[in-house]
């Protein structure tokens, strides 16, 4: 250990670290902070900026800290004269083509060269040939551009390549020509694209939606998570009165580091779109408007005569999940299903939740995606396997020949490809072998012994081992890990939805589930729990507004196992209810045996019963399960993929103009090159 | 350097044409990248790019653009910087012959604008124009590393040193008519040893 450990001094105070870091990041363990446009911890080193300039002793001028490797002894000065007139010359230089335009600039108030020029900035100009100007590029819907503010740290550019692996940025041409572009100005195909604006030390690339809405200052912050895919990324909600106006990253270095996908970040504007605000009841074949005293009346008297089925949509926090459970234990067992999509799982956690920790999976060297589409169910996994792939990992694809962003080998379509030679010959040489078995097949399966037998052959080739579990499922449902655990589902392991037994349902509740629209339900009385007018809410016979994640607390099991809450922002639309408390209300007057008086009392008695849950981002540890067959046995099922349209994969993307805008310009829009051919 | 050069601006155009590479030229193409280790082959899209604008009368289309990356396995994107960030891959459509005229100081001194003015009378274009029969484009460049043998021009890859209004005047007239011109001094020097 302290062969790699060394003296070096900062500013004269001596410390000891490791050898293999730079100068730069010495000098942060020494609490120094080094300012830097081009420098990103995430991304490789460029040292294009030239604002991390520091002294070293016996260096006959100064280095850009960033890129300067350690060496023993060395010491380092961070605050002298010379230093400081070295970065304000950078910073002059920097100012030399940048426009005047803090007051209209998206960036004024959060911007790294403003914050900086506060430091190291001239009170006046002392350049007086003509400024350059720089076309704006069209970089999609998403990104807006204004180029003369650019001053070409080439984040971006080191983002799209390395992070989100889309090599679509460049930076043409030199010198006083050079600009950053996408080729040919087409729309960045990534679905990882917003994170280049936060990227973005200037206000060169900015959120087009945002554009103009905002001051920083003005905004409320509230500690969220990503519900519109299950891996549970961190995000801060931004708002203003009742309005959230924007959607940025948090940064949690074992999920989503500092990314977050295009649909959290820029389907907000779907929040208020379509809502339901008040309750409504459909007479004579349509739907209207009503009140909360005539529907809870009419549902409690179908409650009082007919048996209920409850279905648990994929925006369903715990608590919610929890007061349905206890509302419908009154009713007996068997009558909720959150597995609407005929989900196969085995009773235990391992059987339907991402084993591998997330950060873990980069250190693969071999990848089995078997009917999943990791690149539009959840991004930010994609990446994962992405950095695996830039280590060297060999990625394996079964199910459809999907298009992602990293060269995979395609085995074909059914299960038993799992057998393929080329495979299994890997597999054997494989020291840290991954799968990940996704939706398009589990969905699929019709017999048990299938799912055992993946985890058979799982065993076989130490995918599985004492040490580690690496069969992962993947499933695209913020909802999907969390509700499986406080068990509400029913018994059928295989084909839960298909094989409900519909007849001993005559009332079907959907809290924010599109399957009761579903024809099996036909001839059931239909009430429909949730915030969006769609297929769902239509074909229901009462409709009952409730919040939207970001109008009510409540926790949420990413696909890991890792419990996190996403906070309330501001108070529901309209006339909207949490669920717990219009179920509170319905028990009280059916004289049930139920739910506590306030949220907080509920979330409580979540906690005293599954006191896992209690511990907020640890992943739930369990062992291994044993449930391995002796002879493995693939049946033959058809992949279908859960999520075919990145941009409008639920009902609240389904409703946003950003997202409609994506499909427009990104999927639909051939690019320049199809175009021309 | 003016922006107008053919070679220094960030814009492309596509062709019309398709773009595939001559018999010769993959045969080139296999040597240059066998010079560069495995896993390098990219490395070898300077040359590439040469062979590229040789056969696309002297210039980069998009469609060149893509072929280079489609053959060295890279990004359009980077194939894109590197053919912009270098003045000698013209980003254009130019003349037969690309004259670049020196104007930097030594040359300017010995009277590179009289080379100018008997080059844009010879060829009949003024300075960034192409030539009506398309045989010459002309533009004005800095320095091209000629200083002792001012005043000088480059037309495609050839250097002529030593210039008068007479021997440009000469040199513009063999091209014309297809006659072969000495490369490098005209005064017969060689290399820039003591006139």
């Amino acid at each position: 250990m302290s062969d790699d450990l060394i003296n070096i001094k900062v500013n004269q105070k001596e410390i000891q670290v490791d050898k293999n870091l730079t100068v730069m990041q010495a000098c942060e363990i020494a609490g120094e902070e080094i300012p830097r446009f081009c420098y990103h911890d995430k991304l490789s080193i460029a040292g294009n900026c030239r604002m991390c300039l520091v002294e070293i002793e016996k260096a006959p001028k100064l280095v850009s800290s960033c890129t300067m490797p350690l060496m023993d002894g060395m010491s380092i000065i961070t605050n002298s004269e010379k230093v400081n007139a070295g970065r304000k010359g950078v910073m002059e230089f920097l100012l030399i083509n940048h426009p005047l335009d803090c007051p209209i600039c998206d960036q004024g108030g959060e911007c790294d060269l403003q914050d900086q020029a506060m430091y190291y900035g001239f009170d006046k100009s002392r350049y007086k040939e003509n400024k350059r100007a720089v076309d704006n590029k069209n970089m999609g819907p998403l990104v807006n551009t204004i180029m003369t503010r650019c001053i070409h740290c080439t984040r971006c550019v080191r983002f799209a390549t390395e992070v989100a692996g889309v090599p679509e940025l460049g930076m043409l041409g030199r010198g006083e020509n050079a600009e950053i572009t996408t080729y040919l100005e087409q729309s960045i195909t990534s679905e990882l694209s917003g994170n280049v604006i936060d990227l973005c030390p200037v206000g060169a690339l900015t959120s087009k939606p945002y554009q103009f809405k905002a001051r920083p200052w003005e905004l409320k912050r509230t500690d969220s998570i990503d519900i519109f895919d299950s891996v549970g990324s961190n995000i801060r909600v931004d708002s203003r009165a009742e309005e959230i106006l924007r959607v940025t990253p948090r940064t949690n270095e074992y999920i989503n580091e500092e990314w977050i996908s295009d649909k959290v970040r820029f389907n907000y504007d779907g929040y208020y779109q379509q809502r339901i605000d008040t309750p409504y009841i459909k007479e004579d074949q349509k739907l209207s408007i009503s009140n909360w005293d005539e529907s809870l009346k009419v549902l409690k008297d179908k409650l009082k005569t007919l048996k209920p089925l409850a279905l648990i949509g994929e925006h369903v926090d715990l608590e919610t999940g929890y007061a349905i459970k206890k509302f419908m234990s009154n009713y007996g067992k068997d009558n909720v299903e959150c597995r609407t999509d005929n989900h196969t799982i085995l009773e235990s956690l391992d059987s339907y939740r991402f084993n591998t920790p997330l950060n873990d999976i980069e250190n693969s060297d071999l990848i089995i995606l078997v009917g999943t589409n990791p690149k539009i169910e959840t991004p930010i996994i994609n990446h994962k396997i992405f950095k695996a792939y830039n280590n060297d990992a060999k990625v394996f694809n079964i199910g459809e020949n999907i298009s992602l962003n990293y060269k995979t080998e395609y085995l074909g379509e059914s299960l038993s490809s799992l057998n393929n030679e080329n495979l299994i010959k890997a597999l054997k040489k494989s020291s840290n072998p991954l799968m990940i078995i996704g939706s398009a097949f589990l969905n699929k399966i019709k017999n048990i012994k299938t799912l055992k037998s993946i985890f058979s052959y799982a065993d076989k080739y130490k995918v599985i081992t004492k040490e580690k579990n690496n069969l992962n499922f993947l499933n695209p449902y913020a909802s999907r890990v969390g509700q499986l655990i406080i068990g509400n589902t029913t018994n059928n392991l295989c084909e839960p939805f298909s094989n409900l037994k519909k007849d001993n349902f005559k009332l079907v509740l959907s809290f924010g589930s599109e399957h009761i629209a579903n024809q099996q339900f036909n001839n059931c009385f239909k009430v429909y729990f949730g915030h969006h007018g769609d297929d769902g809410a239509m074909g229901s016979d009462i409709v009952l507004p409730t919040p939207l994640y970001t109008e009510k607390n409540g926790t949420f099991v990413n696909i890991e196992g890792r419990p996190q809450e996403a906070k309330k922002c501001h108070n529901p639309i309209g006339s909207a209810k949490e669920e717990w408390s219009i179920l509170k209300k319905l028990s009280d007057e059916l004289s049930f045996e139920f739910i506590p008086n306030t949220f907080d009392q509920l979330r409580s008695e979540l906690f005293d019963k599954y006191p896992v849950l209690s511990d907020y981002h640890e992943i739930i540890t369990v062992e291994n399960s044993t449930s391995i067959t002796p002879d493995i046995e693939f049946e033959d099922c058809k992949a279908e993929y859960p999520v075919s349209n990145f941009y409008m994969s639920d009902v609240i993307s389904k409703n946003s103009v950003t997202m409609a805008k994506c499909v427009e310009e990104i999927i639909s829009t051939p690019s320049l090159l199809e175009k021309s051919a | 350097m003016s922006s107008n050069h053919p070679g220094l601006s960030n814009n492309f155009s596509r062709s019309g044409e398709k773009f595939s590479w001559s018999k010769d030229n993959l045969r080139s193409i296999k040597n240059i990248i066998s010079k560069y280790p495995k896993g390098r082959e990219q490395s070898a899209v300077m040359p590439l790019l040469y062979l590229a604008q040789e056969q696309n009368n002297n210039w980069i289309s998009i469609e060149c653009i893509e072929t280079i990356a489609e053959t060295l396995n890279m990004p359009k994107i980077r194939v894109t910087e590197v053919a912009s960030f270098y003045s000698m891959y013209n980003t254009r459509p130019v003349g037969e012959n690309l004259v670049q005229i020196c104007r930097t100081s030594p040359c300017w001194l010995r009277g590179s604008n009289k080379i100018t003015k008997t080059i844009c009378k010879e060829t009949k274009c003024e300075i960034n124009d192409t030539s009506d029969d398309n045989k010459f484009t002309v533009v004005e460049v800095e320095c091209l590393g000629a200083c002792s043998n001012g005043p000088m021009i480059q037309i495609n890859n050839d250097f002529f040193e030593d210039l008068d209004e007479e021997s440009t005047k000469k040199i513009i007239d063999n091209i014309k008519e297809g006659k072969p011109n000495v490369i490098g001094s005209q005064k017969g020097r060689r290399s820039s040893e003591n006139a």
